[in-house]
């Protein structure tokens, strides 16, 4: 496991409330990722992200231990509601963040004219997964770094990074949704709530958890049953990516797409590196301020080692995982696919 | 926490004894006193705290019931920044509640202390949600973004005695949940 | 200007005798101004119908119709990317761009956009009309209010806008193939399981639910899309064409049966029942139009 490369890749971090943030920058990360409390962004839940003033002062905190902020704007406005895009990228600019999350080319379009200096990121909710729709963006916005898709082998995004003008991102930890981000319309079917443009996937409003009489939970969105755990079973979220469901040919039920899992690729960590990946993104700003420290300090130190040339200490997260399982999802191999 | 709630401290051996001296502390209180003491804790936070209300909105008129299982009582909770209520009661008198948290007295402290992670436990199965799911997910949210701890308060209107009390629930807490 | 039916790209992995067969019948007897060919799901089912495009486009053309070529919805490997190269560089055919790297691709000549790339605002809109977009096929997602919204303002940019009314609705893609999952196989290895379902697998939920269905990288709707009842609504908003997906039952009946309601030969009642008939007892929806959850159905006046 010994890595020897320049550039040191930058720990991206998750805060869903400014005190998460302030456990982040406390706790190793170089750049952090927020959003306002609106749909504008992709975790638009109930008590969690920022007010202007909260991210205000949180960008300062962060400033003065020289961690930055990005800011997530990375949904896509439906006609009618633009204003409200248009006032979160004035006000996240005039707050100083570092760099804008963008998904929607009209808001992309609305910053890079409005404001040619904001540093913009092209989410993965843009779905740009081959080199010339990452360059789409990077010749059309100025995009400086894309965020991955979850579907690339290593190989696969070092091949990329060779033929693409801008930093590539990559998730490393965390939640691991299954469908491709942007181009996912399976919440709103169930709920009337959209991913793409109220921020929501399962949103908690529709979410049940149903205790039978041999224990079990049954997960439910908006009278949907998504999964039924036994009581020696760990639960997951009632995400419809991570469900059970009957088939003709498997009336037993079955994971038609994938069991409730989370992302963790500590172990590919130095090949990462080696391919070339500018940044590691860690996902969970819906998480608590617990997870956050504990998932940065772990990340952080194996960063570090990997750096170093040192052997890596594998950081034990499973406790923090869905399900308690985690997977190298596409990462590893095409045989995920 | 492999194991999750089988390994969970308050069943197993040396832990059992601390654990037992926290049941111990609140036990033989008098729902009146634990009453008494938990009404100057909602004063202390409404005015020290005006910030958990915000995260709440929409959610003030419900109730919340925290539910420690090793407990001798239950908690209902009204985040109602105008009259916000806090009260202990025997677990056969509650009365209906928008949604509830079920887990040991141990876990939820520790997820009031903001040390624990609400999805892990419940991944874990160490707590239980029964209810209103985004009520839930806000009062967590709102928790979980105080500044220091309301554990830290709850203990400080218990006293020394509590603050003690809270250095062994944390040190236990830490002990259990770093397996 | 007067609205157009126009038949979406086949989603599904038929023989490619069917499809043959089936676009012989489109050109001949369908009241559709407009077909979309090319595999938009999967390229590796490409390759079996290739040999067919000449034939199919030709003969379709001659019926009087225009044919549209689509792109690839998701695009990873190099085969893929050049196929979508290759898709662009047609000539004779309006391409239909259904990822930012058809876009990139076909950069200085105009173009349309399909409805897997995200067209949501009238910003956007703008944009790609701008660089070059006549067409729009909108999400099908989008809301009556946004739609109108894109409606009025398309006719002032000079952009004609689509929106499918009939079909299963695309939900989801992924980079893993799930008709290969579940017959315990992988992607690389799926021996084409995808053609025993030719309207998709459905999916029930475990409490007896229809829910989904799974074709292929693509997850769909298990009721298929109906605006029947307000397609003559859409068409005061300023959308033209309306898409047919199609589906493994008689789609020159149901191409009939919206053409009869947009040229008021027939009422939506008359319509619906009709259309009842042919859909193979699919369950209707149309919620995503009326701000509901996609899978409702909510009924007519």
């Amino acid at each position: 496991m010994i890595v020897s490369i320049a550039i040191k890749p930058e720990l991206v971090c998750p805060a869903g409330t400014p005190a998460s943030l302030r456990m982040a920058v406390d706790f190793g990360a170089d750049a952090v990722y927020c959003g306002f409390q609106d749909a504008t962004n992709a975790r638009n839940f109930p008590g969690l992200n920022f007010t202007f003033a909260e991210l205000k002062s949180s960008v300062l905190y962060a400033r003065k231990k020289s961690v930055k902020v990005l800011l997530a704007l990375n949904t896509f406005p439906p006609a009618g509601k633009f204003a409200l895009w248009k006032n979160a990228v004035d006000h996240a600019v005039m707050l100083g963040v570092d760099a804008l999350i963008i998904a929607d080319i009209g808001v992309a379009h609305y910053a890079r004219v409005r404001y040619p200096d904001i540093r913009l990121h092209l989410s993965v909710q843009a779905s740009a997964s081959s080199p010339e729709a990452i360059k789409y963006y990077c010749e059309e916005f100025d995009v400086k770094r894309v965020v991955l898709p979850r579907i690339l082998t290593i190989p696969e995004i070092k091949a990329l990074k060779r033929e693409i003008p801008c930093e590539v991102e990559c998730f490393i930890f965390g939640n691991h949704g299954l469908m491709a981000e942007g181009r996912c319309g399976l919440t709103n079917y169930a709920t009337g709530l959209s991913t793409n443009m109220d921020g929501v996937c399962s949103p908690a409003q529709h979410v049940a958890y149903e205790e039978g009489r041999n224990r079990e939970t049954t997960t439910k969105l908006n009278g949907f049953a998504i999964d039924c755990f036994s009581c020696s079973e760990n639960p997951g979220y009632p995400t419809i990516c991570k469900g059970r469901y009957y088939a003709a040919h498997k009336p037993e039920g079955y994971y038609a797409f994938e069991e409730p899992i989370s992302l963790n690729l500590a172990e590919l960590l130095p090949d990462l590196v080696k391919a070339g990946v500018d940044a590691f993104k860690i996902e969970g700003r819906q998480r608590s301020k617990a997870y956050v420290q504990k998932v940065v300090s772990s990340w952080r130190r194996a960063i570090d080692q990997a750096m170093a040339g040192e052997s890596i200490d594998i950081p034990d997260l499973l406790s923090l995982t869905e399900g308690h399982k985690q997977t190298q999802g596409a990462y590893e191999s095409k045989r995920w696919r | 926490m492999k194991g999750g709630a089988e390994e969970h401290g308050d069943r197993s051996g040396h832990k059992l004894s601390l654990v037992s001296g926290l049941y111990f502390l609140a036990v033989p209180l008098p729902l009146p006193i634990v009453n008494i003491m938990f009404k100057r804790l909602m004063v202390a936070i409404t005015t020290k705290r005006p910030e958990l209300f915000a995260r709440l909105a929409g959610h003030y008129h419900k109730t919340f019931l925290i539910n420690p299982t090793n407990l001798p009582f239950v908690i209902e909770l009204s985040p109602d920044p105008r009259q916000p209520r806090l009260r202990a009661c025997r677990r056969r008198s509650t009365a209906h509640a928008d949604a509830s948290i079920t887990g040991s007295f141990l876990t939820l402290m520790g997820l009031i202390d903001g040390r624990l992670d609400g999805d892990a436990l419940f991944f874990s199965r160490d707590i239980k949600v029964e209810g209103d799911t985004e009520a839930l997910v806000s009062l967590r949210n709102a928790l979980d973004d105080i500044e220091g701890s309301i554990a830290q308060d709850i203990a400080a209107i218990l006293g020394n005695l509590g603050l003690f009390a809270l250095k062994v629930t944390r040190r236990i807490s830490d002990r259990v949940h770093s397996h | 200007m007067k609205a157009c039916l126009t038949l979406g790209p086949i989603l599904f992995h038929w023989s490619a005798e069917k499809k043959r067969d089936f676009y012989f019948r489109i050109a001949d007897e369908a009241p559709v101004g407009t077909v979309y060919l090319g595999e938009v799901v999967c390229s590796k089912r490409s390759p079996f119908f290739e040999s067919y495009y000449d034939e199919v486009a030709d003969r379709l053309v001659s019926a009087g119709k225009t044919v549209v070529f689509s792109t690839l919805a998701e695009i990873m490997i190099s085969k893929e990317r050049k196929m979508t190269a290759g898709i662009c560089e047609l000539e004779g055919y309006e391409i239909e761009a259904n990822d930012s790297s058809a876009l990139y691709f076909l950069r200085g000549r105009p173009y349309r956009v399909g409805q897997y790339f995200n067209v949501y605002n009238e910003e956007t809109m703008a944009f790609l009309q701008e660089k070059g977009a006549s067409h729009i096929t909108l999400p099908t997602e989008l809301p009556q209010s946004a739609l109108s919204i894109l409606g009025r303002n398309a006719s002032a940019m000079n952009i004609s806008l689509e929106a499918q009314v009939y079909g299963r609705i695309g939900l989801a893609l992924s980079a893993r193939c799930y008709h290969a999952r579940a017959h315990g196989r992988i992607k690389d290895n799926c021996q084409f399981v995808c053609e025993e379902d030719p309207d998709g697998l459905p999916l029930k939920t475990i409490n007896g639910l229809d829910f989904l269905a799974v074709n292929g990288v693509q997850t769909l709707s298990h009721s298929c899309l109906n605006l029947i009842h307000e397609i003559k609504e859409m068409k005061a908003m300023g959308i033209d064409f309306f898409r047919l997906s199609p589906q493994d039952c008689d789609m020159v009946k149901v191409a009939e049966c919206f053409e009869d309601v947009l040229s008021e030969r027939i009422g939506v009642k008359e319509a619906y029942n009709r259309l009842s008939h042919i859909s193979n007892n699919y369950s209707f929806c149309n919620g995503f139009y009326h701000s509901v959850e996609g899978y409702r159905w909510v009924p007519y006046g």
